[in-house]
C-alpha cells in the first residue's frame, strides 16, 4: 500500500518537472523562435523531468521521505529510463534531424540514421577502453557499461563548466576589475565607426558606379566588332575589374575594422552600465559576495592541485568533517546526527540549484555579440540556432548534454554525502570507480579554471590597449 | 558626394529571416551563396535612376543599412546599434514567414528604430508598448518584407499571407512576399521565377523613398 502512495507521489512530481521543462522551453530557451516539431519539446522536457527526479530522490533520501524499498525502486527505474533516452533515443534523432536536413538523404533517411546511430554507439563503446573505470566482472549490456561512459562525458563537461564557473563568477562581481570608462570615450569610438562606415560607403559607390559603367560598355562591346575592338575591350575589362579587386580587398579590411570598432562599443556600453550598477545596493552587495566567491574558488583550485600532487582522495565530505573540527577543537557539543542529517541536506540543495542554474543560464545567454567577439566558431554555433532547419538538432543536444551533465552530477554528489546516505547511489549505480571520477575531475577542473584565467587575464589586458590605439 | 544624393536605408529584422541576402540581391543582382551572421552592420549601395527616362532622371545612390541582431540583446548592444539610426530616409523591415516569431518582433524593432530621434541623450530608453498613433506623425517611409516564401508548403502559403496582411496594416507600408534561394539554388537573381517583375515593383517601391 505504502509503495503504492510513493509511486503516486513520485509520479506527480515527474509530470511537474515535465510541465516545468515545458515552460521553461518555451518561455525562456526559444522565446524568439517558432518550433516546428513537438517531438523536439517532449523529449527534451521528459529528459529534464527524469534528471530533476534523481535529484529529488536523493533529497528524499537525506529527509528519509518514502518507503526505503520503494525509494530503491525508482532509482533503479529511473536510472533505466534515463539511460535508454541518453543512450538510444536522442542520439538517434539527432541522426535523423540531421539527415532530415541533408536533401541528398531524404528518401532513406532512416536508414541513414540509423547507420549515423550504430556509429555513434561503436565512438561511445570505445570511449570506455582507455579508462580504468570499472571491474571486468560486468557484462556488455549491463548498467554499469553504459553509466561507466555517461559519467565520463558529464564529468568532463561538468569539469569545465565549474573551473570556468570559479574564474568568471569573481570576475564579473568584483568591481575591482572595472575599467573606467567615460562619455568622451564611447563618443569617439562612436564617431570612428560612423566614419570607418562612411569610407565603406564611398568605396561601394565607387565599385557599383563602375560595375554600372562596365556593364554598359559590355552591352555595347558583345556586338562583334572588329579585330581591334576585341583588343580593346580586353585591355579595358581587364583594368576594370583589377581596380574592382584591390577595392574590394580595401572594403573587406574596413568591415572588418567596422566589425571591430562595433565589438568594442557596446563592450564599453556594457562596462558603463556595470560601473553605474555597482554603485548602487545590489551591486554593492554582489561585490562583497565577490570577495566571498573568489577565496572560495581560490581554496577548490588548491584543493584539486593537492589531490592530484599528493594523490588524495577525500574519504570524509565537509559537511562531517566541518562537525569534527566544530566539535573536536572548540568543544561545542551537539547531536550530531541530527546536524549532520540537515546540513547536508541544504549544502546538496545548494550545490543542485546553482549547478542547474548555472547550466540554464548558459543555455540560454541571449546576448550573441559578447560570444561572437570571443572566437568566430562559438558565434557560428549560435548562428546556426536561429536557423530553423538546425534548431532542433541543437535543442536535442542541449537535452543530450542536459542529461550527462545531471547524471554524472548524481555520482560526484556522492562526495558531499556522509557515509550514510551514500549507501543508496553506490548501490544503485553498482561497482563503479568512484575515486577515478573524483580524480578526472579534479584534473579537468584545474586545467579549465587555469586556462580561464589565463584567458581573461589576456581579454582584460588587451582591451585598453585597444582604445588607445589611433 | 554631396548630402543631396544619399539616401539612406535601414534593414532591419530578427537574426536568420535573411536580411543580408536581400540587400546582396538588391546591390549585387546575384544570391548570397554563404550568408554567415552579421556583426555590427553591414552597408551596401546600390545605383538607382530616379524617375527614369523622364527628363528629371536623376542618379542616386541607395544605401541599404543592414543592422545585425536580436530585439532582445542587452542593452548596451541596443546603445551601441542607436548609433545607426541617424538621419535614416526609409526603413525596410525584413521577417521570416516560417517563423511567427519574426513577425511579432517588427513591432519592437520599429519602437526601437523610430524612437531613437525622440531621446537625445546617449543611452536608449523604449517601453515595452505600441502604440500605433506614434506612426501617424512618422515622415520615414516604411516596408515589410517577408522572406522564405518558398520554404512554405504550398497548401500554407494562403494562410501565411492573410497573416502578414494583417500585420502590415499596422504600419500602413507597402507590402511585398518574395522568394530568396538560399543553399541549394545557385540561380542568377534574373532567372527567378517572377524576379523581373519583383525588381520593377521594388523599384518603384524605392523610388517613393526618395526625399526631393
Amino acid at each position: 500500500m505504502s509503495f503504492l502512495i510513493d509511486s503516486s507521489i513520485m509520479i506527480t512530481s515527474q509530470i511537474l518537472f515535465f510541465g516545468f521543462g515545458w515552460l521553461f522551453f518555451m518561455r525562456q530557451l526559444f522565446k524568439d523562435y517558432e518550433i516546428r516539431q513537438y517531438v523536439v519539446q517532449v523529449i527534451f522536457s521528459v529528459t529534464f523531468a527524469f534528471s530533476c527526479t534523481m535529484f529529488e530522490l536523493i533529497i528524499f533520501e537525506i529527509l528519509g521521505v518514502l518507503n526505503s524499498s520503494s525509494r530503491y525502486f525508482h532509482w533503479k527505474m529511473n536510472l533505466c529510463v534515463i539511460l535508454l533516452i541518453l543512450v538510444f533515443m536522442v542520439p538517434f534523432y539527432i541522426g535523423y534531424f540531421i539527415v532530415s536536413n541533408i536533401r541528398l538523404l531524404h528518401k532513406q533517411r532512416l536508414l541513414f540514421s540509423c547507420l549515423l546511430w550504430l556509429t555513434f554507439m561503436y565512438f561511445f563503446w570505445k570511449l570506455g577502453d582507455p579508462f580504468p573505470i570499472l571491474s571486468p566482472k560486468h557484462g556488455i549490456l549491463s548498467i554499469e557499461q553504459l553509466i561507466s561512459r555517461v559519467g565520463v562525458i558529464g564529468v568532463t563537461l561538468m569539469a569545465l563548466l565549474s573551473g570556468f564557473g570559479a574564474v568568471n563568477c569573481p570576475y564579473t562581481y568584483m568591481s575591482y576589475f572595472l575599467r573606467n570608462v567615460t562619455d568622451t570615450d564611447i563618443l569617439a569610438l562612436e564617431r570612428r565607426l560612423l566614419q570607418t562606415m562612411d569610407m565603406i560607403i564611398s568605396k561601394k559607390k565607387r565599385m557599383a558606379m563602375a560595375r554600372r559603367t562596365m556593364f554598359q560598355k559590355g552591352e555595347v562591346h558583345n556586338k562583334p566588332s572588329g579585330f581591334w575592338g576585341m583588343i580593346k575591350s580586353v585591355t579595358t575589362s581587364a583594368s576594370g575589374s583589377e581596380n574592382l579587386t584591390l577595392i574590394q580587398q580595401e572594403v573587406d579590411a574596413l568591415e572588418e575594422l567596422s566589425r571591430q570598432l562595433f565589438l568594442e562599443t557596446a563592450d564599453l556600453y556594457a562596462t558603463k552600465e556595470r560601473i553605474e550598477y555597482s554603485k548602487t545596493f545590489k551591486g554593492k552587495y554582489f561585490n562583497f559576495l565577490g570577495y566571498f566567491f573568489s577565496i572560495y574558488c581560490v581554496w577548490k583550485i588548491f584543493m584539486a592541485t593537492i589531490n592530484i600532487v599528493f594523490d588524495r582522495v577525500g574519504k570524509t565530505d565537509p559537511v562531517t568533517r566541518g562537525i569534527e573540527i566544530t566539535v573536536n577543537y572548540l568543544g561545542i557539543q551537539f547531536d550530531v546526527k541530527f546536524w549532520s542529517q540537515h546540513i547536508s541536506f541544504i549544502l546538496v540543495g545548494i550545490i543542485i540549484v546553482t549547478s542547474i542554474r548555472g547550466l540554464l543560464i548558459t543555455l540560454t545567454k541571449e546576448d550573441f555579440t559578447e560570444v561572437e567577439s570571443e572566437s568566430s566558431l562559438v558565434g557560428k554555433f549560435f548562428y546556426a540556432i536561429s536557423s530553423s532547419k538546425s534548431s532542433n538538432v541543437i535543442v536535442l543536444l542541449l537535452a543530450q548534454i542536459m542529461g550527462m551533465y545531471f547524471v554524472s552530477s548524481v555520482l560526484l554528489i556522492r562526495m558531499s554525502m556522509p557515509l550514510e546516505y551514500r549507501t543508496i547511489i553506490t548501490e544503485v549505480l553498482g561497482e563503479l570507480q568512484f575515486n577515478f571520477y573524483h580524480r578526472w575531475f579534479d584534473v579537468i577542473f584545474l586545467v579549465s579554471a587555469l586556462s580561464s584565467i589565463l584567458f581573461l587575464y589576456l581579454a582584460h589586458k588587451q582591451a585598453p590597449e585597444k582604445q588607445m590605439a589611433p | 558626394m554631396a548630402s543631396l544624393d544619399r539616401v539612406k536605408v535601414l534593414v532591419l529584422g530578427d537574426s536568420g529571416v535573411g536580411k543580408s541576402s536581400l540587400v546582396h540581391l538588391l546591390c549585387q543582382n546575384q544570391v548570397l551563396g554563404n550568408p554567415s551572421w552579421t556583426v555590427g552592420c553591414s552597408v551596401d549601395v546600390r545605383v538607382h535612376d530616379y524617375k527614369e527616362g523622364t527628363p528629371e532622371e536623376k542618379t542616386y545612390y541607395i544605401e541599404l543599412w543592414d543592422v545585425g541582431g536580436s530585439v532582445g540583446s542587452a542593452s548596451s548592444v541596443k546603445s551601441t546599434r542607436a548609433v545607426f539610426y541617424n538621419s535614416v530616409n526609409g526603413i525596410i523591415f525584413v521577417h521570416d514567414l516560417t517563423n511567427k516569431k519574426s513577425s511579432q518582433n517588427l513591432r519592437r524593432w520599429s519602437l526601437e528604430a523610430l524612437n531613437r530621434d525622440l531621446v537625445p541623450t546617449g543611452v536608449l530608453v523604449t517601453n515595452g508598448d505600441y502604440d500605433q498613433e506614434q506612426f501617424a506623425d512618422n515622415q520615414i517611409p516604411l516596408l515589410v518584407i517577408g522572406t522564405k516564401l518558398d520554404q512554405i508548403h504550398e497548401t500554407k502559403r494562403h494562410e501565411v499571407l492573410t497573416r502578414t496582411a494583417f500585420l502590415a496594416e499596422d504600419f500602413n507600408p507597402e507590402e511585398i512576399n518574395l522568394v530568396i534561394e538560399k543553399r541549394y539554388f545557385l540561380r542568377e537573381g534574373n532567372q527567378i521565377p517572377g524576379f523581373p517583375d519583383r525588381k520593377r515593383f521594388g523599384a518603384g517601391t524605392l523610388k517613393s523613398l526618395h526625399y526631393d
